[in-house]
């Protein structure tokens, strides 16, 4: 059961004071961080800021030392993974993870939100509706051609957007990307601006990203990390200009 | 529809099944005398484990160099029913303790162990033969793949769980026959499994299980669970966020394994008689993955036929030059891994497939998409291990 948000409180998502280490190193320190529902939020910063390491702490993949995470009424930071994707948490990982000796369909078939169990995924039933939202967010991705190839033969550009559909079919309360435009062609990037700003109406998505022209194309809201914390958050233009970000960041 | 595996399954898996069964249940019989039925019959009872071993390592990903541990249980759970009707007081009466097993009254033993009493009831160790194995497996599985505990980790600890059991087997003989194993069993029901039509029918009851329990696997694998079994092996830490419990999955196909191996184990004492530790130790362990290796370890079909032809091979050398067989096999092995990592079933497909489907064309006889199965399922065999796909 999800609980229901009151309709006056569109918070999704409520970090506070949280921290983790490793032997020593605080990656992330007393990081507090709201995010609205139906907010696409961009998160930028230098190598080490600890950005990955947010979306890892969200997803479960880290555990936090401390501190709380909420999505809506749930704390997470003692979920398993796949506990907090059932809560409505999908993640898309740096390096384009997807199950190379399946199909594109099959991939989506995989992360269709139904038969996660093992007695559900050997009752599964691949019915007209669940074929036919594999096919829609394959067009949705620009995959529609390719629902036949292995995963393995894509081009880097194309897991990307693969990983992404994965996502979309999930139908997340959250979408956290993590640089989905690395190692893309300058076609490809304007290809997934243009994804991004039509997904996220009535999603609400983080996103990581050191692109700055793709940031610019994206960009509502954006959040500044360095050295494990929170420099500054605000409008694309205001973070431009907050002369914090440009000393450790933007000007370089 | 666009699947791989119930492409490969549909097309090649119900042949490939029809030919099995015709090997095993028309061909075998047809050629051979009752001795080399019966010898056929024991070599396919450890085809049970090598099926097992192809979904739980070739298709999870999960080497087990313990099975013979499942396979020991439902061996044992098999021997100690029929030891138990062949100790009757009448044929035990010469003992100082008459109706007990005769190891037991050596070993001054004067009553029969509690977890021996339920082993008089057929219902009870048919049950037990079929549940014992596969729960031991979850058991073990659920201890170790939610602690995540992977790869060759793994290997070693199921290896060391199959030493300490023969180890528990031969250390407690007054209770387990020790060393020798339980031996001397003659009937079951009151029907001599020794005689002639007795070994013909078991063989026939042994090869339609086994054609059972691959099928039973066939369609594992054509669900999405296949899906997702595979999908575990090449990325498991992806499998997490798409929202599965991946230790659940491992649980399942480490317990279906079992539960076939176990099934291996009761066929192969009724077939020979007898049931002891050194049939379930590490070197027959290590034997069913090379079984598994040698057919192919992504072909549940491979496995069978990987089997026969490697304990064949056994049944050959090892008679001549027993010492030089662990020198062979290890070389066997090796050989495997490095020029053929898919077994009989790669081999096959690379070579004699592609000839047949040649062959088919250059008559007009092609099969639609022939082709295209061909090339997924190549690309399924290459798609994994890099390193020998590149040749």
């Amino acid at each position: 059961m999800t609980p229901h948000l009151e309709p006056h409180s569109p918070l999704l998502l409520a970090i506070e004071d949280l921290s983790v280490s490793f032997d020593g190193f605080k990656a992330i320190e007393g990081l507090t961080f709201y995010m609205d529902m139906g907010e696409l939020r961009v998160i930028i910063g230098p190598n080490g800021a600890g950005k990955t390491t947010l979306l890892d702490l969200i997803c479960g993949k880290t555990k936090a030392s401390e501190g709380s995470i909420k999505l809506k009424d749930i704390e997470l930071t003692k979920l398993a993974e796949h506990r907090i994707v059932a809560h409505g948490v999908g993640r898309k990982f740096q390096t384009p993870s997807v199950y190379e000796s399946l199909t594109v369909y099959e991939n989506l078939e995989v992360s269709y939100p139904e038969g996660k169990s093992v007695f559900g995924a050997l009752f599964f039933k691949n019915t007209a509706e669940v074929d036919r939202k594999i096919r829609k967010t394959a067009a949705t991705i620009f995959l529609d051609g390719e629902l036949d190839r292995l995963a393995a033969e894509l081009s880097h550009g194309q897991k990307q957007w693969l990983e992404i559909g994965m996502l979309l079919i999930q139908e997340p309360e959250l979408m956290m990307l993590d640089e989905p435009v690395a190692g893309m062609s300058v076609r490809e990037r304007e290809q997934t601006a243009e994804l991004l700003n039509r997904i996220s109406e009535g999603r609400s998505i983080i996103v990581i990203e050191h692109d700055m022209e793709f940031v610019k194309r994206i960009a509502r809201k954006v959040t500044v990390m360095h050295q494990g914390k929170i420099l500054a958050e605000g409008s694309m233009e205001k973070v431009q200009s907050d002369p914090r970000v440009i000393e450790v960041y933007l000007g370089h | 529809m666009s699947y791989t595996l119930p492409k490969i399954l549909e097309k090649r898996g119900l042949p490939g099944l029809l030919i099995l069964a015709f090997v095993i249940l028309v061909f075998v019989p047809l050629t051979m005398d009752v001795d080399g039925i019966n010898l056929t019959g024991r070599f396919l009872s450890f085809a049970f484990v090598a099926v097992g071993l192809s979904l739980a390592w070739g298709y999870g990903g999960m080497l087990s160099l313990g099975q013979g541990l499942f396979f020991g249980i439902g061996g044992y759970a098999m021997a100690m029913y029929l030891k138990l009707e062949a100790s009757t007081p009448e044929a035990t009466r010469i003992q100082s303790t008459p109706g007990i097993p005769d190891f037991m009254d050596w070993n001054q033993i004067t009553a029969l162990p509690w977890f021996w009493v339920p082993f008089n009831s057929l219902t009870f160790t048919v049950l037990a033969i079929l549940i014992l194995p596969a729960l031991v497996a979850a058991l073990i599985g659920f201890a170790l793949f939610t602690r995540r505990v992977t790869g060759v980790f793994f290997a070693i600890i199921t290896q060391a769980l199959v030493t300490i059991a023969t180890i528990l087997v031969i250390g407690q003989q007054g209770y387990t026959g020790g060393v020798n194993g339980i031996t001397d069993l003659r009937t079951l029901k009151g029907w001599d499994i020794h005689s002639d039509s007795a070994l013909v029918t078991l063989y026939y009851v042994n090869g339609v299980l086994l054609l059972a329990v691959i099928a039973l696997g066939m369609w594992v694998l054509s669900t999405k669970y296949g899906r997702i079994l595979m999908a575990t092996r090449d990325q498991e830490n992806r499998i997490r966020f798409s929202g599965y419990n991946v230790a659940y999955f491992k649980v399942f196909i480490f317990a279906l394994s079992a539960f076939m191996s176990g099934i291996g184990g009761a066929m192969f004492t009724l077939q020979v008689g007898f049931m002891s530790p050194s049939i379930i130790g590490i070197i027959p362990s290590i034997e069913f993955v090379i079984f598994a290796a040698v057919g192919g370890r992504l072909s549940l079909l491979g496995a069978v036929y990987g089997t026969l032809l490697v304990t064949y091979a056994r049944n050959l050398f090892a008679e001549a030059y027993p010492e030089l067989w662990l020198f062979l096999i290890g070389g066997i092995f090796i050989a495997v891994v490095m020029f053929a990592p898919y077994g009989l079933a790669g081999l096959y497909e690379k070579y004699v497939k592609r000839r047949w489907n040649a062959f088919l064309a250059s008559r007009g006889w092609k099969r639609p998409n022939g082709s295209d199965d061909d090339a997924l399922k190549s690309q399924l065999m290459d798609a994994k291990p890099a390193s020998e796909a590149s040749k």
